[in-house]
């Protein structure tokens, strides 16, 4: 069982790396919809002993919306919107990768030097989810495409998700908050799919935002 | 229980149903009908709580750490809960009509909803978490009301004002119960009031006293206020002036029951109600939007309301127990009759804006002619807000000056100094209500019509003016039966003074004989009033009644324009020597020149002293001192997010290292 | 009983038929005064009656307001009379903090005459009733302070209980708070009524009045009312003041009343000298006199708390 577990953790780790290193959005977009396939995983084999309806809900809630509906609208916003297949990022591929692996590195540190409630059946869990998080607020910092925020935001929100497991019988609450945040997310991917984008996309980098800075003369 | 649960569920129901897009019609439909729905489902257990002063709780485990989601309806609550039910569905129901063409998709009814569902849940809230979110359901939805028509700067700019303020409040609230809460074993109110002791309770006050005060308008906390109230549309004013500001001294009431007190504490509510009472009343004076004026109004009746408290405490602390029932007594009382008598008149504003487009007094004039019915109302209003008997708003000033010459009577310097006080500043508020309820009726109502606006003005709707006519109804019921809502309100005096309902009744027989008295005055009043219209009928049964110009002294042609005007009216007072000092009043003065002088003119303007003095200033030091800051934004959302990593970071590395 | 009974309707029926011979009383005085013979002094009633056989002549501009003005004004004095102790006889209705309704019943009458002038829409009339707010939003705390001292001196919260057992004996126990206090509710007095150096019924120039020019638009029985009831105003609060200072008690009752009654008639004659001997002072001026009732009443407050 141990084992099994460990395999989600290494496809997580696996599908983060791919997320930081490929070029293209359409890998992308399928790297983000593996997590969320791997993710729906989780609530279910976390207690092998004790599964419940409430497990099985919540994983099969996570499936659909992570691993079809996300992707599929992602998906389908890169075809409409006609928008260029390259991530344009600010830090390179491979210096992405290096940094990634900076990260793991950071993560597994964290583990050992946080007092944390290790999960019984992962010693994995916590860095991996570490690890999933930091590589999130890596891709929001170093991509340029609004539809890259995206990725990288829903990518944090896999972490938090995955975090929240090994917490899962001690407090709900923080896993019920993860559900809140999917919501959350939901409406931003379409509110950017939807109203704004949809209409100027190809000028949608977000690096125009400075347009937005306040002139403030004192 | 069940049906306040269902109360606030029909709220939220309603507040996401009025989303769907539908006619205008449709939604007003659906919001009114929540509103009455709720009220109607609210109102029964509110009262069946005041008649027996029950407690009853209802807690449930809930997913946020330390506490329950519990509430509880007790007296308090209930008490303030009262005037929520009564006054929603009149105001929704008001609101249907007043913007009929407005309202649909601009989520007018969604933020009604969830300010008055985030009202009754902050009242009934006893966990912390519950409390807070419900505090600022409430505070957020009121803001998106009051800039409901944000294409107007002013309304931006009240809008920022209050934001600023609400916040700031709530982060001191926030702090209090972090303060109260420090050692207490969950956030539960029951756990917290039992831990209070441990910090300083100057502390947990001034915490308890910014907070709830900003939210209350106590000065020199009130400055949103005058800017918010108008900029809102009518009936949102009512709701605000009349229930959610009264949520502020409900916050001061209930942390009052937690907090071991000083003894100072009755002498700087005191001190603090005069103020805000006295000045509140003078700049209503000042004010030429009528609006402003109610809002300023407003003020100085949350200044009486803290008064009675202060009045109230002094005798719990000086075991004056009747001293103490009259004072909360009075300060209850006059929370609920304040609710009704300033619904009451920002709903007639509301329905003169909707009439003239304006409100503005020196363009109004004359309305009583065109919209009697709103004219009468208003007069019901503002007689009961001047405290003139037989009307509800006497009776609360009624029994703080009774309260105060009990106190003189004790013989006990510590309660009759600061009530000699208390009986002077009441006077002087009673004088200066008269002043600018005469001037707001009279300009506005009376006379001619200062402006083709007000030439051309047309009475209310009929749902806008029978809600009007049930608030005046209430209005004087509440005064006739003041004697009965003495009953009504003695439970949660027994809460604030920690005694049983019946010692409280019994304490406050002679209080009651005093109104039953006092209502026979009234009655006689009515009767007198009777026979002297009959006895004029009488007289002028077989003589000539005319109608003619009016006299002016011999001058043939009077005009319009000739009118004393709200500015001229108020102009002796607010620049007599004795209070000029006070409001500092602004004047522009175009004189006239010469032999053949061409245009002049004058006006006066009396700007917020607080707003403009103080707390202006300050923010904009505050802004001047955070310009380096200015540095950190740079409009990439990619730098946003690495500060946040940053800190993340430097977070996990601190807790690490 | 049945004389009992008379005796409580005393201090109602003397003021309800004798307050219109004071403002006489006063006439009269300034006249011999000024070395002329003056109206009789029941001419007041004469010309109540008259009024009241008139018709009316109302403002096209003017609403119910304007009528009902005088009507409530009146019947709020009315009703003040029945809290009104008289000599040593207690008042019709007595209860504690009586006098607050009573010092609101006649905040009430006054919010009624201000509005009615109002309602004409005239400036002159305007003018009045902004002066009018004005001062006697001054009064206020004056009067109601001075009756907190007297509450606090004789630990009484009813106006039939302080007034009926006031004597001499108690005067002179406490000279000095009875004079601050009376000399508070004579400003008052002077104020409220209307009189020198407040105002000055008898100008010719309407700018400079404040009470007479409220109600130029009223004529017939309304009129009646409003000169009916200004006379009662004078009485009611001349017998504060004169219950305070020449509290004559000769051991029965009718016979109080009847000191009493000299002198409230001694106090139109004061009047009457006052007016004869000093002018109205300027409008600004008359802030000052007003402030200084409260702060009279606040010495005699603050004496007996000390």
């Amino acid at each position: 069982m141990k084992s099994g577990f460990d395999t989600v953790m290494i496809f997580l780790v696996l599908s983060n790396l791919a997320l930081l290193g490929s070029s293209r959005l359409g890998m992308c977009v399928r790297a983000l919809a593996l997590q969320g396939l791997v993710l729906s995983v989780l609530p279910v084999i976390v207690d092998m002993a004790d599964i419940t309806a409430r497990d099985l809900t919540l994983g099969l809630g996570t499936m659909l919306v992570k691993g079809f509906l996300f992707p599929w609208i992602l998906l389908r916003t890169l075809r409409d919107a006609g928008v260029r297949r390259e991530i344009e990022p600010y830090v390179g591929y491979t210096m992405s990768l290096i940094i990634g692996a900076a990260l793991l590195a950071l993560a597994l540190w964290l583990d050992r030097r946080l007092p944390l409630p290790h999960s019984f059946v992962s010693p994995l869990l916590v860095p991996v989810s570490f690890f999933t998080i930091f590589c999130g607020l890596f891709i929001l910092l170093s991509r340029k495409k609004a539809i890259t925020q995206v990725i990288g935001y829903l990518v944090l929100e896999n972490g938090i998700y995955s975090f929240g497991m090994a917490l899962a019988h001690e407090e709900p609450f923080l896993v019920e908050m993860g559900m809140l945040l999917d919501i959350f997310a939901a409406v931003f991917v379409m509110g950017i799919a939807i109203f704004h984008i949809h209409r100027e996309f190809e000028h949608m980098d977000t690096a125009r935002m400075t347009l937005l800075k306040d002139d403030y003369s004192g | 229980m069940t049906l306040l649960i269902a109360a606030a569920l029909i709220h939220a129901f309603a507040g996401i149903l009025s989303l769907i897009p539908r006619t205008e019609r449709r939604t007003a439909a659906v919001g009114v009908a929540g509103a009455v729905g709720a009220g109607l489902c609210g109102l029964p257990p509110v009262i069946a709580c005041l008649v027996n002063g029950s407690v009853e709780t209802f807690a449930r485990a809930w997913s946020v750490p330390y506490g329950s989601f519990s509430i509880t309806l007790d007296p308090l609550a209930a008490f303030f809960l009262l005037p929520l039910f009564l006054i929603g569905p009149l105001a929704s129901l008001y609101g249907a009509a007043y913007d009929m063409k407005k309202q649909g998709r601009d989520g007018t009814w969604f933020f009604l909803h969830g300010l008055l569902g985030g009202m009754a849940l902050t009242v009934l809230s006893s966990n912390t978490v519950l409390f807070m979110i419900s505090w600022e359901v409430m505070s957020v939805s009121a803001f998106f009301l009051v800039t409901r028509d944000h294409a107007r700067e002013t309304v931006r700019r009240a809008g920022r004002t209050y934001l600023i303020a609400t916040h700031v409040g709530a982060a001191f609230i926030l702090g209090f119960f972090l303060l109260a809460g420090r050692n207490a074993a969950s956030l539960d109110f029951a756990d917290l009031s039992a831990n209070a002791g441990s910090t300083p309770a100057w502390l947990l006050l001034l915490f308890a006293f910014l907070g709830f005060g900003a939210k209350a308008g106590i000065m020199p906390l009130h400055f949103w206020l005058p800017e918010a109230h108008p900029a809102a549309p009518s009936h949102v004013s009512a709701l605000m002036s009349g229930v959610m500001i009264k949520m502020g001294i409900y916050g001061i009431l209930r942390v009052l029951l937690w907090v071991p007190l000083p003894s100072w504490l009755p002498w700087i509510l005191i001190l603090f109600g005069v103020m805000t009472g006295v000045w509140g009343i003078l700049f209503a004076l000042a004010q030429r939007d009528l609006k402003r004026l109610l809002a300023y109004s407003s003020v100085e009746n949350i200044g009486i309301i803290t008064l009675g408290i202060g009045v109230g405490l002094l005798g719990r602390d000086l075991d004056l127990p009747l001293i103490a029932a009259a004072g909360f007594c009075g300060a209850l009382i006059h929370v609920l009759n304040h609710s009704l008598m300033k619904s009451l008149l920002f709903l007639a504003a509301g329905s003169v804006l909707h009439a003239t487009g304006t409100t503005n007094m020196d363009r109004l004039g004359g309305l009583a002619k065109k919209m009697p019915l709103s004219a009468s109302t208003f007069l019901v209003g503002s007689l009961s807000i001047c405290a003139l008997p037989p009307l509800c708003g006497f009776f609360g000033e009624f029994l703080l000056y009774l309260a105060g010459f009990h106190g003189l009577m004790t013989f006990l310097p510590q309660a009759a100094i600061p009530l000699s006080l208390a009986i002077g500043g009441l006077a002087l508020i009673g004088g200066l209500a008269a002043a600018s309820f005469t001037k707001a009726y009279g300009i506005v109502f009376l006379g001619q019509a200062r402006s083709p606006e007000a030439e051309h003005a047309h009475e209310a709707h009929p749902a806008m003016f029978s809600v009007m006519i049930i608030l005046a109804g209430g209005c004087v019921a509440s005064g006739l039966a003041a004697p009965l809502v003495l009953d009504f309100v003695s439970p949660v005096v027994a809460q604030l003074t920690s005694s049983h309902a019946g010692q409280v009744r019994i304490l406050m027989r002679p209080l009651q004989e005093t109104f039953w008295l006092t209502t026979l005055v009234g009655a006689h009043l009515l009767f007198a009033i009777a026979s002297l219209i009959f006895l004029r009928r009488l007289y002028l049964a077989r003589r000539s009644v005319k109608e003619t110009g009016t006299w002016d002294c011999g001058y043939a042609a009077p005009a319009a324009r000739m009118q004393y005007t709200a500015s001229s009216y108020a102009q002796p007072m607010i620049f007599s020597s004795l209070l000029r000092p006070w409001l500092r009043p602004r004047r522009r003065l175009a004189s006239p020149k010469g032999l053949l002088p061409s245009a002049a003119s004058m006006s006066t303007s009396v700007p917020d002293i607080i707003l403009e003095e103080a707390a202006e200033p300050f923010l904009r030091r505050v802004a001047d001192l955070l310009v380096p800051l200015r540095k950190f934004q740079q409009g990439q959302v990619q730098l946003y997010i690495f500060y946040i990593a940053l800190t993340l970071l430097a977070l996990l590395a601190w807790k690490a290292g | 009983m049945e004389s009992g009974m008379i005796m409580t309707l005393m201090p109602v029926l003397l003021g309800m038929f004798l307050a219109p011979i004071l403002p006489g009383l006063v006439n009269r005085t300034k006249a011999v005064l000024a070395g002329r013979n003056g109206p009789p002094l029941l001419q007041l009633w004469f010309d109540i009656m008259k009024l009241l056989q008139k018709g009316a002549v109302y403002s096209r501009t003017a609403t119910w307001v304007v009528r009902a003005g005088p009507i409530v004004g009146l019947a709020a004095l009315l009703v003040a009379l029945d809290l009104l102790p008289f000599g040593s006889q207690s008042a019709l209705l007595s209860f504690n903090g009586d006098l607050i309704v009573f010092a609101y019943l006649l905040g009430l009458a006054r919010f009624f005459t201000v509005i009615a002038a109002m309602d004409t829409g005239s400036a002159f009339e305007g003018m009045g009733s902004s002066r009018e707010v004005f001062f006697s939003m001054l009064a206020e705390p004056g009067l109601i302070l001075s009756l907190a001292a007297l509450c606090r001196h004789s630990s009484a919260m009813s106006l039939s209980a302080l007034y009926p057992l006031h004597d001499f004996t108690q005067l002179l126990a406490a000279p000095h708070i009875f004079a601050l206090v009376a000399a508070a509710l004579f400003i008052v007095f002077l104020a409220e009524n209307a009189r020198v150096p407040v105002d000055d019924p008898n100008t010719h120039l309407e700018l400079t009045m404040i009470h007479e020019v409220m109600v130029l638009d009223h004529g017939g029985p309304d009129f009646a009312f409003i000169l009916y009831g200004a006379a009662l105003k004078f009485w009611i609060l001349g017998s504060l003041l004169t219950g305070l200072l020449l509290p004559f008690r000769t051991g029965s009752a009718v016979a109080d009343l009847l000191m009493a009654v000299l002198a409230q008639c001694g106090l139109a004659i004061a009047v009457g000298v006052v007016e004869s001997m000093m002018a109205r002072i300027r409008l600004l001026r008359v802030t000052q006199f007003l402030v200084a009732s409260s702060v009279f009443a606040a010495i005699a407050l603050g004496l007996l708390l000390r």
